[in-house]
């Protein structure tokens, strides 16, 4: 059997708490012993609402921040470790877009210079072959070579998206990791965006961990799908199966949240908000809100347990409840 | 009977370094007493400054009136004093922001901000500023009726203390202080998670039916606007393009925007349905195209709509689109 492209093992990262001038501040537990598995030209969603933990999750597993535990595996290769030095033939391999691609794009660099850029310090193009292939690159995601020239302010928000996933691809990584790639577009381009990642995926066998708190937009580009709660993964399976037939009671109350255009009127699925992760309750994180909550959540934090068909969840009382 | 509010071909234009911008193009629009009204639209299609333009928010200059009414019991706001406009501020018609964060003052605790807000508006309409302690109670009754636990206790705490959900409840009740009629909520649950999204939304319908205010809800989302209006108008590019039954709109569009607006999103209960983008982009408002706004992204324009500007008509009761092609 083929190694997942990525792999990370009890992956977790504590900021530690501070006794600072004016007050301490209690350690916070961002990612908890946390297990997935991506594999080669796949697409795995990370959801869940804001404070879960999904971009510390994905600045882990780039090795953008140190982790506090665990083991990140990359194309079978330990990178837990690897100093920074040991990383850079790593990192042509792997790539971030991130959700604001104003701010991820120098002002003072036209379309091409952006996406020429890593080119140019890999030592991969110069001259004539280098402008060709920033060329080649700004076509494939979709803008016309009349863009070239153009810097970020007269570029939208989807044309900057643009050049930075042709700037990403530059590269020609293996992996691309996108936090709430669209979540900054109008929706009309956010569907464009999609197709164009949809079609780099299929041409280039490329690997996707998605991380949105859009489960609609992770049902169109993933096969797979984790939720987050409080740092831990609560669910994890197919699409299909997560979003269309979600197991956990916090996966349900998501999914029932969301407002449809088809039903007038909106019944809030959860009470309450999700707790700061400083102070988590006790047991389960998520059975002060939860409506099949029996004491026994309380007590302690129930395992991640992985189901006959491949399915993960965290929730012995969803298997007791739910035929 | 006339209408609670009624913009009539209100026009708005931005002076700006590169020019004219005519960011409202024409617009009409009637809300009745106790009425929903979503008005949708992409960025930059004018939507949060016509609903600032109910406040008279919007700064002028750069902003200037070019055209057009808007007119709140039967009176325009457009040529209202500063002091008759804050008599109506708060009191007549309230508002609510997409980010409760950027309007509580940090250093302030609520109780005091509310206190200030609820003992301002005494000030604006020339009574007697009640005692801060009459405030106070104000204040702790207007927490209750958002559904916030604990008033005395939240009085006494500052922003940072409370989570975005809280905040957007606080600031719901300082824009109920002056029993408003008209509540103008900006992308009130943009900034909120999903399932917070869902509670406030759920508040707002509860207040909407319990006080008989009328709601203009602004957002992006046409989701949030299947949630809690009854009616919707779209925008693009600074004009109304079609206005109708919330219902009416989102199972059959008809103008080409609104179909396009639609088939965008995104549906998660029926993944196979792949949302479709419209090619091209918002145009300049300084250089808005010919005719109709929309033309140059439109699947089924023709040469009238470069050179004619459609104007909104009434295609089926209660259904009005701006479109030369549109058939009921």
């Amino acid at each position: 059997m083929t190694q997942p492209l990525l792999r990370a093992e009890g992956l977790s990262k504590t900021y530690e708490g501070k006794r600072g001038l004016f007050r301490a501040t209690r350690a916070v537990q961002a990612v908890a012993e946390l297990d997935l598995a991506l594999d080669h030209g796949a697409a795995l969603g990370i959801v869940g609402e804001s404070g879960c933990g999904k971009s510390t999750l994905a600045r882990l597993l780039l090795r953008l921040i140190p982790l506090s535990a665990g083991r990140i595996t990359f194309d079978e290769q330990d990178i837990t470790a690897l100093d920074e030095a040991a990383m850079r033939p790593l990192r042509r391999r792997m790539q971030l877009i991130h959700q604001n691609p104003s701010a991820a794009l120098d002002p003072r660099l036209t379309a091409e210079d952006a996406v020429a850029e890593p080119l140019r310090i890999q030592g991969l193009a110069t001259g004539r072959a280098l402008r060709d292939r920033v060329a080649a690159l700004l076509t494939e995601v979709g803008l016309p070579p009349a863009f070239l020239h153009r810097f970020p302010h007269e570029l939208s928000g989807g044309q900057k998206q643009r050049v930075c996933i042709a700037r990403a691809l530059a590269l020609e990584p293996d992996l691309l990791v996108l936090d709430e790639p669209t979540s900054a577009l109008d929706v009309s381009v956010q569907a464009q965006i999609l197709d164009v990642l949809d079609a780099l995926r299929a041409r280039r066998g490329l690997a996707y961990l998605f991380i949105s708190h859009n489960l609609a937009v992770v049902r169109q580009v993933c096969e797979r799908v984790a939720v987050m709660y409080l740092g831990r993964i609560v669910e994890e399976g197919t699409a299909a199966e997560v979003l269309g037939a979600p197991r956990h009671p916090y996966t349900r109350a998501l999914l029932g949240s969301v407002p449809r255009l088809a039903a007038h009127g909106v019944a809030p699925a959860a009470p309450g908000e999700p707790p700061n992760p400083a102070s988590p309750p006790p047991g389960c994180a998520f059975q002060p809100r939860c409506p099949i909550a029996v004491p026994a959540c309380r007590e302690s934090m129930p395992p991640l347990a992985t189901l006959m068909d491949g399915h993960r969840l965290r929730c012995p009382r969803a298997m007791e409840v739910s035929p | 009977m006339t209408a609670l509010l009624e913009i009539a071909d209100y026009r708005l234009a931005f002076d700006t370094f590169d020019g004219t911008a005519q960011v409202l193009d024409g617009i009409d629009l009637t809300l009745e007493a106790g009425g929903t009204l979503g008005i949708v639209g992409e960025t930059g299609c004018g939507k949060s400054v016509l609903a600032r333009s109910l406040m008279a928010l919007n700064p002028m200059p750069p902003a200037r009136v070019v055209s057009g009414q808007i007119r709140f019991r039967g009176s325009d706001i457009l040529g209202m004093s500063d002091r008759e406009m804050r008599r109506l501020r708060g009191r007549a018609i309230s508002m609510v922001f997409q980010d409760p964060a950027s309007y509580l003052n940090p250093l302030l605790a609520i109780g005091t901000q509310m206190e200030d807000a609820i003992r301002g508006q005494d000030a604006a309409v020339g009574e007697r500023q009640r005692p801060r302690a009459a405030a106070r109670a104000r204040a702790a009754e207007l927490l209750a009726a958002v559904g916030l636990p604990e008033p005395a206790r939240l009085l006494d705490s500052h922003p940072h203390q409370l989570s975005g959900g809280m905040r957007q409840r606080v600031l719901i009740a300082m824009a109920l202080a002056g029993d408003p009629v008209l509540l103008v909520a900006d992308e009130p649950t943009t900034a909120l998670d999903v399932t917070v999204q869902a509670q406030v939304l759920a508040l707002i319908a509860r207040l909407v039916a319990e006080r008989g205010l009328a709601l203009m809800l602004i957002t992006h989302d046409l989701g949030v606007v299947a949630a809690a209006c009854a009616r919707v108008a779209v925008m693009y590019a600074g004009t109304v393009v079609e206005e109708a039954a919330t219902a009416d709109l989102l199972s059959r569009p008809l103008h080409p925007y609104a179909r396009g607006l639609i088939a965008a999103v995104p549906d998660l209960d029926h993944p196979e349905r792949r949302p479709q983008g419209i090619a091209g982009s918002i145009p300049s408002l300084i250089t808005p195209p010919r005719g109709c706004r929309f033309h140059p992204r439109c699947p089924v324009a023709t040469e009238r709509c470069r050179s004619e500007k459609p104007l909104r008509r009434e295609i089926l009761p209660g259904r009005s689109i701006a479109c030369h092609h549109a058939t009921p």
